[in-house]
């Protein structure tokens, strides 16, 4: 700048230097989380009052109370730690894998309005309703078509015509089609790693599920392959309702219809993203979403 | 909730960044100040240089307007703010947009004290331009003074000043077409009158928008067109919930 006009306004401003600091104003600690009014989509899962625990003792999960809204798509943003991988994977019964962990509390799936937590839910039932994609492309040491075939097959689906239909529209639907339909039969590992994202999407979908989790299902992908699963990501929420967990919160601002901030195993804030992104109630979300100390 | 403190992010250089933008807007507001007193001086004591030095310094304003344009533009790039970071961009782009009308505003007035310099100066001594000029300088002052300390009851303050403005904006009106009527040969000195007149009311508006995009910063609600009976409603009153 000109120092001259540097001069002059320094001497035309001199009233405001002793008063620069905002005023103190009283902290709010409210942790309200803002549930969705009336004129809002349906609800398609819904935790009542969860908690998780990591083999019987540590608490990753306290009272967790969240709905998701049907063929929308919820982003769950917080720092490491903060128990948003633990939330997702409790939507597909993946912690009973190990020994110890425990559920308390409800996720409820509508319309049939089952606790997919119950003990005599079939972890295997709710796998097929709720599909889940992980942070690396994990394809099987198998073909394409067999990728997409594969959760078909272990259902007992034999015919061959049915298989065919159902892999083209799994492709299709995962926007890889067009690219991998001249060589079906190929090894998945030729593909690249955005190509071997969509294949895990498109082996998700071919069981119709009714809900896909995303962990973080961008984060070892090139900006290019991100965005084309960003793209991906808003066509299937013509078709299912999605849940998501990412680090960058610019891509949950991009994707996502609602936003829950979680930190220390609580949701602290629930609400729509533009409003969570504008103007957000809680001053932890404020800190985590413009980089401020915790 | 309440706003942040810009100086509290994890990066010290976005922290820089954006007190530079603050600044400038300050810097901008001080030197948007000095060209309205000036250009009323210029008109009152009918000094041709110091009008032509408000015609010239308005070019000053002009740039700044564009640096600081340009380094919100770099910020939304490379930061991608959000919440109050954002707000804060966006209040400063629309406050440079009302700072720099004010600044074209002042060089009106003074464009006009250069033209009106070689005539007869009226018995007044343009009292009626004095007044309302002092008033709206007041009140560009006392916005860019909240708008330093985050502060929207003194913005809310300035906003209401502004029908007040109107009024006697509406006063001077009636007087001038008062003289034009008793005296033609007084019309087109008067004209220039109500043209400054009118540049000052201006001047007022402008300042109302700059308190509006305060309010806006610190609360996160767009307040513009409506009453500022509402306003205060909702603003003073979501307050005392907290």
């Amino acid at each position: 700048m000109n120092p001259e006009v540097q001069f002059a306004v320094r001497k035309a401003v001199p009233a405001y230097n002793g008063a620069m600091s905002p005023p103190s104003k009283p902290e709010t600690t409210s942790s309200d989380t803002s549930s969705r009014t009336a004129s809002q989509p349906p609800i398609k899962a819904q935790a009542k009052d969860l908690n998780f625990y990591y083999g019987g003792t540590v608490q990753a999960l306290k009272h967790i109370n969240l709905e998701l809204a049907e063929k929308q798509v919820t982003a769950l943003i917080g720092p490491s730690g903060c128990g948003k991988s633990t939330f997702l994977r409790c939507f597909n019964r993946m912690h009973d894998l190990y020994p110890g962990n425990r559920y308390e509390g409800e996720i409820l799936i509508h319309p049939d309005n089952v606790n997919i937590l119950a003990r005599n839910v079939d972890p295997i039932e709710v796998r097929m309703r709720i599909s889940m994609v992980f942070q690396k492309p994990n394809p099987f040491p198998k073909s394409i078509y067999e990728n997409v075939a594969y959760g078909l097959r272990v259902r007992d689906v034999k015919r061959r015509s049915l298989l065919d239909d159902k892999v083209e529209e799994a492709l299709r639907s995962a926007a890889l089609w067009d690219e991998v339909k001249d060589r079906l039969h190929d090894l998945a590992f030729n593909l690249s790693g955005g190509q071997q994202q969509r294949l895990c999407i498109a082996r998700a979908l071919a069981t119709d599920p009714e809900i896909l989790l995303f962990d973080e299902p961008t984060s070892a992908l090139d900006p290019i392959a991100t965005a084309s699963i960003e793209e991906l990501i808003t066509e299937l929420k013509n078709k299912l309702t999605i849940l998501i967990v990412t680090h960058n919160m610019q891509q949950a601002a991009r994707v996502s219809d609602y936003t829950a901030f979680m930190h220390l195993g609580e949701l602290v804030e629930f609400g729509d993203t533009n409003t969570i992104f504008t103007n957000p109630s809680n001053k932890r979300t404020e800190d985590y979403i413009t980089g401020r100390y915790g | 909730m309440p706003m942040e403190p810009i100086h509290t992010h994890i990066s010290r250089q976005y922290n820089t960044e954006l007190e530079e933008i603050r600044s400038r807007v300050l810097q901008m507001g001080g030197l948007v100040e000095r060209q309205i007193d000036q250009a009323i001086n210029a008109l009152v004591r009918g000094d041709t240089a110091l009008g032509e030095t408000v015609i010239m310094d308005d070019t000053k304003v002009n740039r700044l307007e564009v640096t600081i344009d340009e380094e919100c533009q770099h910020i939304i790039a490379r930061r991608q703010p959000a919440a109050s970071d954002l707000r804060l961009v966006v209040a400063v782009i629309k406050t440079i947009t009302d700072l720099e009308r004010i600044g074209d505003e002042a060089e009106k007035i003074a464009r006009m004290a250069v033209s009106l310099a070689g005539e007869e100066r009226p018995k007044n001594n343009y009292a009626e331009i004095q007044t309302l000029g002092q008033h709206v300088r007041q009140m560009v002052h006392d916005a860019l003074d909240a708008f330093a300390r985050l502060d929207i009851e003194a913005a809310l303050r300035v906003a209401r000043e502004d029908r007040k403005v109107d009024q006697k904006y509406e006063g001077v009106m009636r007087q001038m077409i008062t003289f034009m009527m008793e005296d033609p040969r007084t019309i087109s000195r008067v004209l220039n009158v109500i043209w400054a007149a009118r540049a000052l009311e201006r001047i007022g508006d402008h300042a109302r928008n700059i308190c509006e995009y305060l309010i806006y910063l610190v609360k996160g609600k767009d307040v513009r067109h409506i009453s500022l009976d509402q306003v205060e409603r909702e603003i003073l009153g979501g307050r005392g919930e907290q």
